[in-house]
């Protein structure tokens, strides 16, 4: 320390610099080891917080091994776990295309609950009174257009005055919640407010009853990919996400942009909302969609919008999850154990993006020949 | 004591929940970060304070140490929460909006567990009385008005002083606005964005310590922790980015927050129970209502800090 102090040009001891390109490789090292980094924190925190643990240290093993068998120990929870990654993929792909253009939308949650509510409230009206398939379109149709008219009423105010959109959206979906919980006292006069689950308006079962749900999400997810990519639409939206000014400049409307993707962006959480309903749930309730509009933009971020990469991030944070609730009822904890599992998780990936964009330079050998170099010219 | 009285000061008490948490907020987005973690934040600040007070409560201190232990608890861990935050949007340039939701998901998670393990006759039986001084022996709704509910009205007048009316303020502010004019005229941008977003956050967290040991006094309170600290986000657009404005927002939050319980109790209202799911909701309608009012007026001192959102990298210009 005390030589560096002497030296005559005062360098700072950690210079930063942003970094031209990274190649993949490196990129997703980077990721893995802080995925790994991030689950040994979480040992740390599990010797903390439980008390079996503390008890039996020599249980951490099987710590770790809970990790994947809650998602995969058995044909049940496989299907299951395809099933809920399947879902939170539908509503992050729906954000994601939002995100592209640098619109934070972050009332994935209550564009799809509406949804879910649209859905849900065709079914409670019309189920039995009308044929089954015709049903099952009306209610598409239905949570479509929810959707739909939740995500435009914040991208009008945006494209028209410059309303904040991240504050905007983020108030829809209370606003959402309450307006189930209205519905909820009106449909079920006992006042316990549960519906319970309905009889009709349930999507045909192909293989099982997550087959349907799987196939749209994958499906979903390679559409979006070449609409993101491969066609005009897409490219405006990334222009548009660059630059407003530039797309003014070549001559794209960006008001239109902003509003013909945010119509896109609700119909797919609306479409979320229908699997919620007619492949899965059958009913609603203020926690139909449990969150999964908030982890679908951690979803989406940490695929770096890319429609393919975040089949595997859904599938990394739906496995963490449901591996984490396996740990709080095997060993006894309260059941908000999974939040503080993928917290910390989700940190050191964060974390971990900064040592992908930037390059650190420490003051050193290395530092002091360029900086010669640099007297030198 | 008249109903209406009791209505409006429970009213006022409910609110000084949503002053902490948005003075803090605002602090926080006048360095230019909306920090989205602000509920996981009152968790955490939530569950310090009743851990510490579950820590000492057996011991037998006098009133005036277990106060300020309490709220030293409730601050330190929300500095701490907000820490992670800061580090890594400040330093590591994280985006704010998914730093933010990470820290709110693994904040209440976290407090969640604490509070699964504590004891509530430690924390709350022993200690209530200490904190409604000094309305202790006052039997209707005066006695919500305890001694962190006086501390949150100063808290946002300070606040107020300090941003608006010296030379830190009008620093801190101007790094909101455009960092990179501020680091131009020798403002430490970084310092200001840590020691804000820090300080903002342990606000933020007594707002959380204060609901559950001063206004509700229950056990199961900490579950309803995370909603009000969205409302205290919503809150900072109503109040216009003043925290003196807060005083009078969170009282018009917590009127029509609790106005929905209050108006069944009231004969000649007729009300089904349809009503207070639209009563509750009526807060984030107000907010999207001046949210759109203030960006068509478009006045400049209504408007976000014009860098919210945006990390700094002074390189970058």
């Amino acid at each position: 320390m005390s030589k560096s102090q002497k030296s005559e040009t005062r360098e700072p001891l950690i210079h930063l610099s942003k970094r031209s390109s990274i190649s993949a490789g490196k990129a997703w090292a980077i990721r893995i080891i802080a995925v790994i980094l991030g689950l040994l924190v979480c040992g740390i925190a599990a010797f903390l917080l439980i008390e079996k643990l503390q008890q039996k240290p020599e249980r951490i093993g099987e710590f770790y091994q809970t990790f994947i068998r809650g998602s995969f120990s058995t044909s049940r929870k496989i299907w299951k776990y395809l099933k809920y990654t399947s879902i939170l993929l539908c509503v992050s792909l729906a954000l994601t295309v939002a995100f592209r253009m640098r619109f934070w939308n972050i009332g994935g949650e209550g564009q799809t609950l509406v949804s879910v509510l649209g859905a849900i409230a065709v079914d409670f009206y019309l189920g039995g009174k009308i044929p089954e398939w015709i049903l099952l379109i009306l209610m598409f149709f239905a949570a479509l257009t929810s959707g739909i008219v939740w995500a435009t009423i914040p991208a009008l105010f945006r494209a028209k005055w410059g309303t904040n959109e991240t504050l905007f959206t983020l108030m829809m979906n209370y606003v959402a919640t309450f307006l189930v919980s209205y519905f909820l006292v009106i449909w079920v006069p006992s006042g316990s407010s549960s519906l319970g689950k309905l009889k009709n308006g349930k999507l045909p079962i192909i293989y099982n009853e997550q087959t349907v749900i799987i196939l749209v999400a994958l499906l979903l997810a390679i559409g979006l990919y070449i609409y993101l990519n491969y066609t005009k639409h897409g490219y405006e939206i990334n222009v548009v996400g660059e630059s407003v000014r530039t797309a003014q400049y070549v001559g794209i409307n960006e008001k239109k942009v902003i509003i013909r993707t945010m119509i896109l962006s609700g119909a797919l959480c609306g479409l979320s909302g229908y699997l919620i309903a007619a492949g899965s749930d059958q009913t609603v309730t203020t926690n139909s969609v449990g969150g999964q509009g908030f982890t679908g933009i951690l979803v989406a971020w940490l695929g770096k919008f890319n429609p393919l990469a975040m089949i595997l991030t859904a599938g990394l944070i739906q496995m963490l999850n449901q591996g984490a609730s396996q740990i709080s009822q095997d060993f006894g904890v309260d059941n908000s154990l999974p939040n503080v599992i993928v917290g910390i998780v989700l940190f050191f990936i964060i974390a971990s993006e900064f040592f992908i964009n930037y390059e650190i330079h420490f003051r050193g050998r290395h530092g002091r020949a360029e900086a010669g170099k640099g007297a030198v010219k | 004591m008249n109903i209406w009285l009791n209505f409006l000061i429970d009213s006022l008490a409910f609110g000084a929940t949503f002053i902490y948490g948005s003075t803090g907020e605002i602090l926080t987005e006048k360095a230019g970060h909306l920090n989205l973690g602000i509920p996981g934040i009152m968790c955490m600040g939530a569950a310090g304070g009743c851990l510490m007070l579950n820590t000492i409560g057996a011991s037998n201190l006098p009133p005036v140490p277990v106060v300020l232990l309490g709220i030293i608890g409730a601050f330190v861990f929300a500095v701490l929460s907000g820490m992670i935050y800061s580090f890594l949007t400040i330093t590591l340039r994280a985006n704010q909006n998914v730093t933010g939701l990470t820290l709110t998901t693994f904040g209440v998670g976290l407090s969640k567990v604490i509070f699964s393990k504590l004891d509530p006759v430690l924390y709350l039986a022993n200690t209530r009385d200490y904190f409604h001084w000094p309305f202790t022996a006052e039997k209707n709704s005066l006695q919500l008005l305890g001694v962190l509910f006086f501390l949150a009205i100063i808290v946002a007048l300070v606040s107020s002083w300090v941003l608006f009316r010296t030379r830190v303020g009008l620093q801190l502010r101007a790094v909101g606005e455009n960092p990179g004019t501020a680091d131009a005229v020798g403002i430490n941008v970084t310092r200001y964005k840590y020691l804000a977003t820090c300080i903002g956050s342990g606000i933020a967290g007594l707002g959380g310590f204060y609901y559950i040991i001063d206004y509700m006094v229950s056990q199961e309170a900490y579950l309803s922790v995370e909603a009000l600290g969205w409302l205290s986000i919503a809150l900072v657009i109503f109040a216009l980015w003043r925290p003196h404005m807060t005083i009078i927002g969170s009282t018009v939050f917590g009127v029509l927050f609790s106005l929905g319980g209050f108006i069944t109790n009231v004969s000649w209202i007729k009300v089904t129970m349809a009503t207070t799911p639209l009563l509750k909701m009526l807060p984030y309608v107000v907010t999207i209502l001046v949210l759109i009012i203030s960006s068509i007026r478009n006045k400049r001192e209504n408007q976000p800090p014009a860098s919210l959102g945006l990390s700094y990298f002074r390189e970058e210009r």
